[in-house]
């Protein structure tokens, strides 16, 4: 078949400049469009072309906004509008009539319409919003092929906000009585689950529905998205193994339709689908991979045939034997298969060959060497991309013995390629491989590489070069190659050098070219100057020369060059050369000042090693930044906040007036963990961190109260002010480079500041009596090594708490923790001390030997009450301090067990916030140390046998997601005993985070118009008639504590927030039978989430 | 499947379809490198090329390239497939396709291609099916033609 294609598309083109006639033949009807294509074939210059089109256009522009054009000719004039768009010319006043003409037409000229909004317009095109009515009727149409067009034209483009407004109808069509409406549904749907998985997570039931369909071709369908579904939590849909399997022998075993026959092989596309699923699921995972085996084997035997289809078909089956729990006879088999690929002598199989072994080769070496004979021979191959993927294989197999060969093979391709993506990921390969197996041909690439490298390529080369390898003579043998080879590179023509590599190379002769002997610093200082007068040097590596110069100039002869060279640039612009060249300056003539500043050669050495000497904290500088600070100066922001800021302040305010979060708190926000004046403010927080919060934080207060007073959102309120003196920043940060792009980063960040903050500290501070009367001593352990360990620690504590992974999806949402732990304690982990403070601690976690006296004691005889038929939690509750005991909490979960320690968890609901209590209680006999958990960094203490200690943290949710889960680890030390860890995580609905909000109508007018975010969806009434709002809205009220404002006739708004204060409003308005509602929120997500909680809310009920 | 194009030896853009949102700038940019990249190489050569982060599989059929981007994770042969199964389709359409079909009854050309992918994944393979749907279509716009003429729609 595909010869005849070929044979008779090889005679045709030469028809078209000699002799239009039989294409022509075929054009009856649209031969205005023949007409202009021939037009454009017969003119010889782009020119003449140009002019043709724009007569075509006006002419086009004239007919379509004539009222007198039936629809028959809008549909031909708008085939020849997509000709000229497709030609690369603008017809952009035609795209409101293709709308037009899709909404209008009948049968074709709508076809045509589509085709024509389909090909002008992308998902984000504001005119789409008008194709959304006309896709709704014609979903509704009895006409198939309209349904079809509009299901076509929905799963090609739709734009996202306007999926709830459909979704409905798509749904309906799973149970459509045509397979190919069926299947165009699932398809449809699949589109959506990808561009806004949110909305379908309603229906994962139908998905499975549409799996078990009768026709193949809908289940075919359905597996697309199960691949996703799959790809993104392989733990859910285990249960399926079988099934899958099932289906596959099915389908191998040739029990589909002749219809689904691809070249007499049984519907590949499904066989594939399948492969690809079963690898997925089979991924170590030894049980469900035993399933598999079976009808592994038999799809390997079955696809013999020798054609195309069936290799794809055994390439993603060699694939999928080698992703899942290994089994040795079929690992052989899928090697056969693959030294079959790598041999042979079709190209494309041969390609696919290498990149099987690049895949296999890391669990089977010998596979390669099987082969390398075939691999070297493709490392010369004429074709560019088999030379790639060869060396992507070599890059794999790279030992200490052949590292000299691959690398000078990649250097060799990475000379002749052009292509930028290419180059930039191989020198990175080259550049790793370099640091591993060092060599001497870091040169080669800083020049090859060029600038396009990674930034950090010759940073760790330098590194590498400046810390040197296990022996000293080793060092000074590749240093002195170094400064050689600079040397020459730069007494030839080193104009041509690209920036980083003459970067590099001044770092190093100024380092150590002092190591050759017979080299005269003269001469190294004359070629740097030389370079500094070239013009294309920028002025970034203008600066690494004057340091190195800086470095070499010991006075003497060369100081001629130097007080040039200096002079020149003490009056640069650039404020960076500036500095340097003065540094230069005086450094080279007072030589005993620069001996102290540029230490040499051993002295750096031993520099590096005593790294601690160094004050990364620089604390010497707190007394002028407090002065400063004081005096009335805005504390340091990092520059990428600044940028932010700066961003946000020229958007347009979408934040309420009324609802001002405590903004003060982002003036003190210095977010960045590597930022010094963050270091140097926890430092002084830390270094008399008992008294601090007695004192009532002077400081921390006087910079928020002073500089704050007037935010974006206008004036703050005097009692945000006070809170916040309260919530004197914890030195951690939860904001992750990704979240970077987030449309409201400061609330994160805000968020993120709630870290650590206690509730109780701020009541504290504002005057009221200490809560808790147990006192307890204490010592503050701390971090037994000295120094720099403890800066470490706790971020990596934080991390911990980043990684919440979500449940069903991969929405990142993470949750800010705040600690309920005193402030006092919260310094600690960077506390840089070592010496072991004794401090007097008040503390909520109360520890208390299993003594039933001490429960009546502390009066929570009533929790008793509400729990008598479970004894173990009562006995657990009773552990909560008192002004928790009386809250209502919710059951208590088990969250893990180790040896005698057992873990366990409940949230308990307050006004303003909500309440994680971990419980963790110590059954055995002996003491334990060290226990730090959880969540946050809770200190260390000592845990006495048969007791319970209570942390308690308060959550808030920093992205909305459906639901939320904590993560945190627990980790402890038996006394004689290595430390040991488990981790744990606690799962809660959205919906606990919701707390109604009570606003006036009014007030909801303003805020409602200021949002951005929003979604509509119709949800089901409960009951009917003139009550039907009343009892819905009722129903939710409870259920999920929307606060109801105002119902009028067939309306209803009704609004609420989530803690702690991102409001979110509702409006509701009973429409045929359905509850029409449109949910708002600045927080992206959060009408989303909560819609979903509404729809489960009204279907429980 | 990210996107199709079909393009002649000469360079021209016959076809294309986008399954991934992008602003015209970027498709414009992407068929340009494409079409380059694609037209410098050798008959003999692979037809799988690497390209950014994409895979693009392409073949050629008589004057025509029919090139498509699919990710790495791809089965690279079936896409393969997927061409040659829509210039199969194309062929029956048409009776032996050439260019000249695809230029003068493009929109009938992505009629084909939509019924065959949708969204960018392969939704029928059967050729029969696929044929069947077009000529549906097909069959329903000369009705409507007919009756919109004649005046005979009280008969439909």
């Amino acid at each position: 078949m595909s010869d005849v294609v070929e044979k008779t598309l090889t005679a045709l083109p030469s028809l078209l400049s000699l002799d239009p006639q039989p294409g022509s033949a075929k054009l009856s009807s649209t031969s205005k469009l023949g007409n202009l294509i021939r037009g454009i074939t017969e003119l010889t210059s782009k020119h003449e072309e140009e002019k043709l089109i724009q007569h075509e256009l006006a002419s086009i522009k004239d007919q379509v906004s004539s009222p007198n054009t039936s629809m028959r000719q809008m549909k031909e004039l708008m085939v020849r509008a997509i000709y000229c768009e497709s030609l690369g010319y603008e017809a952009s006043f035609t795209y409101i009539h293709a709308i037009k003409l899709a909404q209008q037409g009948t049968a074709l000229e709508k076809r045509v319409g589509y085709l024509a909004v389909s090909l002008f317009l992308n998902e984000s095109h504001e005119l789409l919003l008008l194709l959304v009515n006309t896709v709704l009727k014609d979903l509704q149409s009895t006409n198939l092929i309209e349904v079809c067009m509009a299901l076509t034209v929905v799963s090609q483009m739709f734009p996202k906000d306007m999926i709830p407004a459909i979704l409905p109808l798509v749904e309906e069509k799973l149970n459509h009585p045509k397979e190919i409406i069926r299947r165009k549904a699932v398809l449809a749907l699949y589109k959506f689950y990808l561009i806004a998985p949110n909305q379908v997570q309603h229906i994962h039931n139908k998905f499975r529905k549409a799996l078990c369909d009768k026709d193949p071709g809908v289940m075919t369908a359905s597996l697309h998205i199960y691949l996703q579904m799959i790809q993104e939590n392989p733990e859910g849909y285990k249960d399926l193994t079988a099934s899958f399997v099932t289906i596959l022998k099915q389908v191998v075993g040739g029990k589909l339709p002749m219809d689904f026959n691809y070249h007499s092989v049984p519907a590949p596309w499904l066989q594939i689908q399948l492969l690809r699923i079963l690898a997925l699921l089979g991924k170590n995972d030894q049980s469900a991979s035993a399933v598999m085996y079976e009808v592994l084997d038999e799809s390997l035997r079955r696809a013999e045939m020798n054609h195309n289809i069936t290799y794809a078909i055994l390439y993603e089956c060699v694939k999928c034997i080698y992703t899942i729990h290994p089994k040795s006879d079929l690992l052989e088999k899928a090697a056969k298969c693959i030294g079959n690929f790598v041999l042979s002598p079709k190209i494309n199989l041969k390609y696919l060959g290498l990149k099987a072994l690049t895949y296999v080769v890391q669990q089977d070496p010998r596979l390669a060497l099987q082969h390398q004979m075939t691999i070297i021979e493709c490392l010369d191959h004429s074709d560019l991309i088999i030379k790639r993927e060869t060396l992507e294989l070599l890059f794999r197999i790279t030992n200490a013995q052949n590292v000299v060969v691959i690398v000078e093979k990649m250097l060799e391709f990475l000379r002749v390629n052009t292509d930028d993506y290419t180059t930039i990921d191989l020198v990175g390969k080259v550049a790793e491989l370099a640091e591993k197996y060092p060599s001497d041909t870091m040169s080669t690439v800083f020049s090859v590489g060029g600038d396009m490298m990674q930034p950090d390529i010759p940073n760790s080369f330098l590194k590498l070069l400046s810390e040197g390898f296990d022996s000293v003579e080793e060092d000074r043998k590749l240093r002195l190659f170094a400064v050689d080879s600079y040397i020459t590179l730069l007494q030839k023509e080193p104009g041509k050098l690209p920036q980083r590599f003459l970067q590099v190379i001044s770092w190093v002769l100024g380092e150590y070219s002092h190591l050759k002997d017979e080299l005269e610093p003269t001469v190294v200082l004359k070629l740097l100057a030389k370079l500094l007068d070239m013009k294309h040097t920028s002025s970034e590596t203008k600066s690494w020369i004057l340091m190195a110069m800086t470095k070499l100039c010991e006075g003497g002869a060369e100081v001629s060059v130097v007080r040039e060279v200096s002079e020149t640039y003490s009056s640069s612009m650039d404020t960076v050369l500036r500095q340097r060249a003065h540094e230069l300056q005086y450094l080279s003539q007072d030589s005993e000042l620069r001996a102290k500043v540029l230490l040499r050669d051993n002295a750096v050495q031993t520099c590096c090693v005593a790294g601690s000497q160094v004050d990364s904290s620089l604390s010497f500088l707190d007394g002028f930044v407090s002065e400063a600070l004081a005096a009335g100066a805005a504390p340091y922001k990092p520059p990428h906040q600044r940028q932010e800021e700066l961003a946000q302040a020229k958007a347009l305010s979408l934040e309420p007036y009324g609802l001002s979060l405590p903004m003060s708190m982002s003036s003190c926000s210095i977010t960045d963990r590597q930022s010094p004046t963050l270091l140097s403010m926890s430092s002084g927080l830390s270094g008399d961190s008992a008294e601090i919060s007695h004192k009532g934080g002077s400081t921390s207060l006087k910079l928020d109260g002073v500089k704050r007073v007037w935010g974006r959102e206008g004036y703050l309120p005097q009692r945000a002010a006070v809170e916040e003196a309260a919530q004197v920043e914890v030195p951690c940060t939860l904001r992750s480079p990704s979240q970077q792009g987030d449309p409201d980063p400061e609330k994160q960040q805000l968020a993120s500041l709630f870290f650590g903050l206690s509730s109780q500290s701020s009541v504290c501070l504002m005057g009221k009596p200490e809560p808790t009367p147990h006192r307890f001593r204490r010592k503050a352990k701390g971090v037994t090594d000295p120094t720099s360990s403890s800066l470490i620690s706790t971020p990596s504590n934080v991390e911990k708490l980043l990684c919440n992974n979500l449940l069903d999806s991969n929405i990142a949402s993470e949750l800010a923790v705040s600690s309920a732990k005193q402030i006092t304690e919260l310094p600690q982990g960077l506390k840089t001390a070592s010496c072991d403070v004794e401090a007097e601690l008040t503390d909520i976690a109360d520890i208390k030997q299993n003594n039933p006296s001490l429960i009546v004691d502390n009066g929570i005889v009533a929790a008793a009450d509400e729990d008598p038929d479970r004894p173990k939690d009562l006995c657990l509750i009773s552990h909560l301090p008192a002004e928790l005991s009386e809250l209502c909490h919710s059951e208590i979960t088990p969250l893990c067990t180790i040896q005698s320690l057992v873990l366990s968890a409940c949230h308990l609901q307050k006004e303003d916030s909500l309440v994680l209590a971990v419980f963790i209680s110590n059954s055995s006999d002996s003491a334990l140390q060290h226990i730090v958990s959880c969540v946050s960094d809770s200190p260390a203490e000592d845990f006495r046998g048969h007791s319970v200690v209570v942390y308690q943290y308060s959550l808030t949710v920093k992205r909305p997601s459906i639901h939320v889960s904590i993560e945190g680890t627990v980790s402890f030390q038996l006394p004689g005993e290595a430390p040991q860890a488990a981790q744990f995580s606690y799962k809660l609905p959205l919906t606990i985070f919701i707390r109604p909000l009570t606003v006036s109508t009014e007030e909801y007018g303003t805020m409602w118009l200021s949002f951005s975010h929003d979604t509509k969806q119709n949800l089901t009434l409960i009951g009917d008639g003139q009550e039907a709002l009343t009892a819905t809205l009722n129903v939710l009220k409870q259920k999920l504590q929307l606060h109801v404002v105002e119902i009028i006739g067939q309306e209803g708004i009704l609004s609420c927030r989530l803690l702690q204060d991102q409001p979110c409003l509702m409006h509701c308005r009973v429409h045929a039978g359905t509850l029409a509602v449109w949910l708002r929120s600045p927080v992206p997500d959060l009408p989303d989430c909560l819609i979903y909680h509404c729809q489960r809310a009204l279907q429980e009920y | 499947m990210q996107f199709m194009l079909l393009f002649s030896r000469q360079g021209k853009l016959r076809l294309q379809k986008w399954y991934v949102p992008l602003s015209d700038k970027e498709r414009k940019k992407i068929s340009r490198d494409l079409v380059q990249t694609i037209l410098a190489r050798k008959p003999k050569m692979c037809s799988f090329l690497e390209w950014r982060d994409l895979k693009i599989v392409y073949k050629r059929y008589a004057s025509l390239y029919f090139c498509c981007a699919v990710e790495d994770q791809d089965n690279e042969l079936i896409t393969l497939e997927i061409i040659h199964r829509y210039v199969e389709l194309l062929d029956k359409y048409f009776g032996s396709v050439c260019e000249l079909d695809i230029i003068f009854n493009f929109e009938k050309a992505y009629f084909i291609l939509d019924e065959f992918l949708l969204g960018g994944e392969a939704q029928e393979t059967s050729k029969k099916n696929v044929l069947k749907a077009i000529e549906q279509a097909d069959l329903l716009q000369e009705v409507s033609m007919l009756s919109s003429i004649d005046g005979f729609s009280w008969l439909f």
